[in-house]
């Protein structure tokens, strides 16, 4: 069996949180249909929430610390990335937003990304397509077709008509597809594509 | 002729400071100085530097306030007249918005002023808004320092340049004056916090490599540096472990710890680059930045060649936070008496024969470049080489018209 790492991640701030109960659905679903596969997913699941100082003061001095560096190597090293926000007055929670503008901007470049959002209401479903879609377009990601909106009212039914799992299962076999069909990423370090002088100086 | 006596003679590795040249704020005082009083506080520190002993003064270079060093060979060459001992330098000089016409000319004067007691470091400045006011853009920074200082080399070693390029006008026929003291140009250093291309460069010419790590963790700081190290070897300059590597860092001490800690606090908490951002505790522990006792400084300090290899210069970062004069004078006291000498010790006992202790001075590139055969004797221009006319030609000419 071939391996392919998969990071979620959760902008939830409550705990337990909605958003985290979405992201780990995701997660189920993509795991399985990658083993269904031959494939064996290494997961990790980041809680955005535990590292919200750390980005902040990255936002403010431009290097990453403690725990946060690890995630940020993780996240760029990632086959598959399964990230999901609640929606926050019209669109991501900031939270969100300040870890992936601390992220290089070719840092997710081609990479396949499952897109995940919870709110009170459905009328906010469509920020998917209006906020989080286009921020994943612009860093060039791979963004599966599929993503998820979870209201609340989508976590009470549990029967045939509520689209919600049919909706996760969906998306998870979308990313699971993405994720089988490229070559393992290898991490890449500052060093990798540095131009000879000889090259640097021609481009003069 | 003789080569002109260069202070640094003595084999052991530099320590000094540089000014990044803010204005900010005394939070304690509310006091803010304003431009000719920083200027003349850079001066102070300075001055003082060199009658502490300390080896190298380095002052900034910046367009936009709240910074006050725009004109580095002004400020470096009135210091030279007044000062005896310490090395000049800059950190950095900005090789992509200045014409590196401009540079070649300003620094070789430096050089003839200062005897030799000089040297300067490359960088391209990261304020976005100063590339457009001097007719250049930041998307280009890489590119103008390959071409800028390919050009500038050119200009120190050739007497006659033509020349064309991307980014300037061409020459033809150009002669940058005054040529180099005793033909040889300064030492050059290259400054880069995260472009491993400048550190290639850097490698390429057998140039000196300083990583200003005062915002950084020394692990990126080591792999910076390793990086150049290689790449020096790549291109025959020597082995790894001689390339010419200088660090940036910053500290504030008292004799007691606990003291520097009080003292200090409120002026990493609001400063512009440290404060409302990771706690002093954080950054301290992350970066560079030691506060504490000399001790404490001696300790961490005396830590960096273990990543970095045995290095040749380090340079603190003294007047920062809106400290005022007088605590600054006192930290050059402290850096001078109870700490580079320990420093300075331990790091000459545990450099291996065949590492350079310090980056060459002007006497010691004079003497390898006539070794190498590679001095260039300069031929008196008794004319014009355009007009072929004299000084005395003109001035027959300038006596016909006003006749």
């Amino acid at each position: 069996m071939s391996e392919r790492s998969i990071v979620v991640l959760s902008a939830g701030i409550s705990q337990p949180s909605s958003t985290r109960l979405l992201a780990d659905r995701l997660r189920d679903a993509t795991v399985s249909e990658l083993a269904a596969r031959g494939i064996t997913a290494q997961v990790e699941t980041v809680e955005l929430r535990d590292l919200a100082h750390a980005v902040v003061d990255m936002t403010l001095t431009g290097f990453a610390s403690g725990d946060l560096a690890r995630v940020i190597e993780k996240v760029e090293a990632a086959d598959g990335i399964i990230a999901v926000t609640p929606i926050f007055t019209a669109s991501y929670a900031g939270l969100f937003k300040s870890f992936v503008d601390i992220l290089g901007k070719d840092a997710l470049v081609g990479r396949p990304v499952l897109l995940g959002a919870t709110g009170g209401t459905t009328r906010h479903s469509l920020t998917l397509d209006y906020a989080l879609r286009p921020l994943f377009t612009y860093l060039r990601a791979d963004v599966a077709t599929t993503s998820v909106f979870a209201a609340t009212d989508d976590w009470a039914s549990d029967d045939e008509v509520n689209p919600l799992p049919a909706r996760i299962r969906r998306a998870g076999r979308e990313l699971a597809e993405m994720v089988a069909d490229r070559e393992p990423s290898a991490p890449t370090g500052l060093f990798d594509a540095v131009p000879s002088f000889d090259q640097l100086l021609g481009g003069a | 002729m003789n080569p002109s006596q260069a202070a640094q003679s003595e084999d052991t590795m530099q320590y000094g400071i540089f000014s990044v040249g803010d204005v900010t704020t005394d939070p304690t005082t509310g006091h803010t100085p304003d431009d000719t009083e920083r200027v003349r506080n850079i001066l102070t520190i300075a001055r003082h530097a060199d009658e502490a002993g300390l080896d190298v003064f380095a002052t900034g270079e910046h367009h936009n306030p709240p910074f006050v060093p725009s004109s580095p060979t002004t400020m470096l060459g009135y210091l030279a007249g007044l000062t005896t001992h310490i090395t000049l330098s800059t950190a950095t000089t900005l090789i992509t918005t200045n014409d590196p016409v401009r540079i070649a000319e300003e620094y070789a004067m430096l050089q003839v002023i200062a005897d030799g007691r000089m040297d300067l470091m490359m960088g391209r400045g990261n304020t976005g808004p100063v590339y457009p006011w001097f007719g250049q853009d930041i998307r280009q920074g890489i590119p103008l320092a390959i071409e800028n200082y390919a050009l500038l080399r050119r200009l120190w070693t050739e007497d006659v340049v033509d020349w064309t390029g991307k980014f300037r006008t061409p020459l033809q026929g150009f002669t940058s004056t005054p040529r180099p003291l005793d033909g040889v140009p300064p030492f050059v250093w290259h400054g880069s916090i995260r472009s491993p291309e400048i550190a290639e460069q850097a490698a390429f010419y057998g140039d000196g490599f300083l990583h200003n790590a005062i915002f950084w963790p020394m692990e990126h700081t080591a792999a910076m540096v390793n990086f150049y190290r290689q790449r020096f070897e790549h291109y025959g300059h020597g082995s790894a472990d001689q390339a010419i590597v200088g660090l940036g860092g910053q500290v504030f001490m008292r004799k007691d710890s606990q003291k520097a800690w009080d003292e200090f606090r409120p002026y990493f908490d609001n400063a512009p680059v440290y404060g409302h951002g990771p706690s002093m505790e954080d950054f301290t522990r992350e970066t560079p930045l030691t506060v504490g006792s000399p001790q404490q400084v001696i300790d961490r300090y005396a830590s960096f060649r273990e990543q970095v290899g045995d290095y040749q210069r380090q340079l603190f970062l003294l007047d920062h936070a809106g400290l005022p004069l007088k605590t600054v004078l006192e930290q050059i006291d402290l850096l001078a008496t109870e700490v580079v000498p320990v420093l300075r010790a331990e790091a000459d006992k545990a450099r291996p024969a065949h590492v350079p202790a310090d980056p060459p001075s002007h006497a010691e590139r004079v003497a390898a470049a006539r070794a190498a055969g590679e001095v260039h004797e300069q031929k008196p221009a008794a004319a014009d080489h355009w007009t072929g006319k004299t000084a005395e030609d003109d001035l027959a000419a300038a006596d016909a018209a006003t006749r």
